[in-house]
């Protein structure tokens, strides 16, 4: 009882002292810098629509700091816009572009240092090189932003969401394009990523390393030059997010690199050159996924331990799934293949024979990959039609032993 | 008119032509005997331009015919087996053949008219007999009142009534002076229509005589047994 | 020499076989079409046809029909007319009405279903590889003089070239496989007009970025101008030099 009353009385002095800033040509602040100069902590800073030009904006103490009808701030390819070094930090409703490119200090438009509690919303970024940069942050909300680049290429380019050493984050809504990589996290835990969107970056739709015990859910990751990348991690969990059309020489819908105890649940892949390329994944479970009209839907390496498709559905990919080993230690069930020429007699809707994924020519192209020369020739779909019948070089064991007849969902 | 001079020809083991050297003339109408294989049909072919030489040369009126075609311009050939395309009419056939010749000469139809042609002008080649085929071989190979006629087994496959009109058909042309070549196995229709032998064994030419200094020699007045006793020499 | 085309046209467009040659194309093409959700995925389908059966028809056809023309061919050449102008009169025959049969049944189809650069290119590519195999062969008949003899060298060649050759190169590939073997394909797919057709179309649709490095190096020779010109310009020597040599042989031989 007493402590609440305390809280309350803490609420009710911060509301009694808080004030409101006003900045504008026709105000007393003509510019953003003497306004935030001015404010406490606790102040609300208001900016009016306009151009503003502050070199480097820092904010050290916890302010509020909104645009009303998108002022507009110009980092003029020198400056990193605002520097936020406060906890509880909110910047709002601005339109932020050319910030400085600088290879030494990653300069951003927004960038957060050793802060907590900031909340960076509906913000419209434009040219910056890197965008909303997080660093050491805690249980910030960055939410419903809009961050384009024309990045050409990757050196002369930043990340869009770039969150380095940070924990309970929350990615929301945002809508990331032309930086290097859409969303970049390393270090990263206890975090979620929600409902973004992230196409037509140089490199990554989403990178992520380092980082465990995260979650991503609903994004879309599409036309990135390489896909989504998710590296050294553990404890991933992916939910109903899409793939779509990443479609490159060395393109994937999501390349996961020593990744263990991944959950994958309900993703849509459509239209990579391979959907999922899996190198070192441990303990990984993926079910009620799509794969369609990928090239490989799954590349899996031998280096992969324990991971377990079940009901999932691969339709009008070229190849199912590419290994590049014989030995194969991962687990295949109840999935539907379109592929699948087998039968089923007591109706169960169940596969009477196992299913094999992998084709003899994409075994042949893993280890040769000159071969891909004679793609869709008479050749290799004679191969596969004999290696179908007679199994040799491809992995004895790697089959879907109740293949479904039916889609899975 | 065509003159052979030590034409050779070899098929691999086989020798079809063996230094071959004859001359043939025109208002000749010549038949080509000998027993199958004797080089008869290769002579024809080598004097058409079918078949090269190994060695020897053949001239026609006087000109080398290797490497040119002109020539056959003045030959009317009618084959032992005629085949056409399949899915062109008669009609057609002389039309294209017309075609090719692109001659402005006066056409000689009696052929035709005598073989009735003219009323299976819109049958396609596949469909017809080997009578007819023949017909058809027959009337293009006069049809362009060529100066020399190359007739290789022209009766066979004929009933007797079409193989009357052709016979009288050869010696027609023949009196008008053209140069008539035959070959053929029923000896007993050539004795009408032949002026000189040409007498063949292994590609090798035994003799080339009139018609009556064969008959002094053996005594025969009819050209089968005149040849037989050839060959049983 | 356009004479003789014509009527060799007009009797081969009245042959059973093109007849049903061409309704096969029409009624695949058309069901590729209207069976694949995507017509980008039709023409591959279509493409499996298109380097499988074209050469198959093309070359069996036109040496079962050189064959059966060859009392006809007697004929011409005992009348007043150059051998090269029959031979390539032949020739020309052949592969314009199989190249018609073909433009009427994938030809047209594509055309509607897919009328853009692609859809070009195989149209292109299609009749190209009918004229080639005509030529192919027209030098296997005037090869052997016996008739099961060169319907047999014409099927044995079909199957090297759509088959054999892949094999060999496949036993290359795992020979060489610790050498770079990306740019002498290149070469090596000029010695097989299928390959280097399937090559080309694949690098126009968009599966060429699945084939990795080895395509982006296809991608960087075959799809520079010089490249296309000199791809186009193998092709075309794949029907000049069967057809001179074939037609040089015609000139001397005994028929």
């Amino acid at each position: 009882m007493r402590s609440l009353l305390f809280i309350m009385s803490v609420f009710l002095y911060v509301g009694a002292t808080a004030k409101t800033i006003h900045v504008g040509a026709n105000r007393t602040y003509k510019n953003i810098r003497a306004a935030v100069d001015a404010a406490l902590a606790g102040d609300t800073v208001l900016v009016d629509a306009g151009m503003y030009k502050e070199k480097n904006l820092v904010i050290k103490k916890s302010i509020v700091l909104k645009g009303i009808n998108q002022p507009v701030l110009d980092g003029e390819k020198k400056y990193e816009i605002i520097s936020i070094m406060a906890d509880g930090t909110v910047v709002e409703g601005f339109r932020i572009i050319h910030s400085g490119i600088s290879s030494m200090e990653d300069l951003s438009g927004i960038k957060v240092y050793d802060s907590k509690n900031v909340l960076i919303k509906n913000n419209v970024l434009e040219d910056t090189f890197f965008g909303i940069y997080i660093q050491n942050g805690l249980s910030c909300t960055i939410e419903n932003n809009q961050l384009t680049a024309n990045g050409k290429e990757e050196q002369q380019s930043g990340n869009g969401i770039h969150c380095w050493k940070c924990d309970s984050m929350r990615i929301i809504a945002n809508k990331v394009t032309g930086h290097r990589d859409g969303i970049y996290f390393e270090f990263v835990k206890n975090s979620i990523i929600w409902r973004n969107t992230s196409t037509k970056n140089i490199r990554y739709g989403l990178h992520f390393m380092f980082s465990n015990d995260d979650m991503y859910v609903s994004n879309i990751f599409s036309n990135n030059g390489s896909g989504v990348s998710v590296m050294f991690s553990n404890r991933i969990k992916m939910f109903s997010n899409y793939f779509e059309e990443n479609w490159g020489d060395a393109s994937h819908g999501i390349l996961l690199k020593e990744i263990s105890d991944g959950y994958m649940q309900g993703n849509h892949f459509n239209k990579n050159t391979s959907a999922i390329f899996m190198e070192g994944g441990n303990r990984i479970y993926m079910t009620y996924n799509t794969f369609e009209n990928n090239g490989w839907a799954l590349k899996i390496q031998a280096s992969c331990l324990d991971v377990v498709l079940e009901h999932n559905n691969f339709s009008g990919n070229t190849f199912d799934v590419g290994t590049n080993g014989s030995l194969v230690q991962n687990t295949f069930n109840n999935n539907y293949w379109d592929k699948y020429e087998g039968y089923d007699l007591n109706k169960d809707k169940i596969g009477d024979v196992p299913y094999r994924p992998v084709s003899m020519y994409s075994m042949i192209v893993e280890k040769y990959p000159p071969a891909m020369i004679l793609f869709r020739s008479f050749i290799t779909s004679l191969l596969d039609k004999t290696e179908k019948i007679l199994p040799s070089l491809t992995p004895e064991n790697l089959k879907d032993n109740a293949p479904l007849m039916k889609k899975a969902f | 008119m065509i003159i052979a001079s030590n034409v050779t020809k070899q098929f691999g083991k086989l020798k079809a032509l063996d230094n071959v050297s004859t001359t043939c003339n025109k208002g000749e109408c010549i038949a080509l005997i000998g027993p199958n294989g004797s080089g008869k049909t290769t002579l024809i072919k080598s004097i058409l331009g079918m078949v090269v030489p190994d060695s020897g040369f053949i001239t026609f009126k006087d000109k080398n015919i290797l490497h040119h075609w002109q020539y056959r311009d003045e030959i009317g050939y009618m084959p032992q087996i005629g085949r056409y395309p399949d899915n062109m009419t008669i009609g057609q056939v002389l039309e294209m053949m017309k075609d090719i010749r692109n001659k402005k000469a006066i056409l000689d139809e009696d052929l035709i008219n005598s073989f009735s042609l003219q009323n299976l002008l819109n049958k396609r080649m596949r469909t017809l007999s080997g009578g007819t085929t023949q017909k058809v071989s027959a009337a293009l190979a006069f049809l362009f009142n060529p100066s020399v006629l190359i007739l290789d087994e022209p009766t066979a496959g004929l009933d007797p009534v079409a193989s009357e009109i052709l016979k009288e058909k050869i010696i027609a042309e023949k009196e008008k002076g053209k140069l008539v070549l035959i070959t053929s196995h029923i000896l007993s229709e050539l004795d009408d229509l032949v002026t000189r032998i040409i007498y063949m064994q292994e590609g090798k030419l035994i003799f080339h005589k009139s018609i009556e200094a064969l008959r002094e020699d053996t005594g025969e007045e009819k050209l089968s047994k005149a040849i037989a006793r050839v060959m049983t020499k | 020499m356009k004479k003789i085309v014509k009527y060799v046209i007009t009797d081969i467009l009245r042959n059973k076989i093109v007849l049903v040659y061409t309704l096969f194309l029409l009624v695949s093409s058309f069901s590729v079409f209207s069976l694949e959700d995507n017509s980008s995925k039709g023409l591959l389908s279509l493409l499996n046809i298109i380097l499988i059966v074209v050469p198959l028809v093309s070359i069996i056809f036109s040496s079962i029909y050189v064959y059966n023309s060859a009392e006809f061919i007697e004929l011409l050449v005992s009348q007043p007319l150059k051998r090269k102008t029959i031979w390539l009169s032949l020739f020309t025959g052949l592969s314009t009405s199989l190249s018609i049969a073909f433009f009427i049944g994938a030809g047209i189809p594509v055309l509607i279903y897919q009328a853009n650069m692609i859809g070009f290119t195989m149209i292109l590519i299609g009749l190209l590889l009918s004229i080639i195999f005509v030529a192919i062969a027209m030098l296997a008949t005037v090869k052997t003089r016996d008739k099961a003899k060169g319907i047999g060298a014409a099927i044995m060649l079909w199957l090297y070239f759509s088959l054999l050759f892949d094999g060999l190169v496949l036993f290359l590939l795992f020979q060489f496989a610790d050498y770079p073997m990306e740019k002498p394909m290149i070469a090596i797919s000029a010695f097989n007009p299928i390959d280097l057709s399937r090559i080309l179309i694949l690098l126009q649709l968009d599966v060429s970025a699945m084939m990795g490095y080895t395509g982006a190096v296809f991608k960087d020779f075959f799809g520079t101008y010089a490249g296309i010109i000199f791809s186009f310009a193998i092709l075309v020597l794949w029907i000049v030099l069967p057809v001179w040599y074939a037609a040089r042989k015609f000139n001397t031989k005994d028929l």
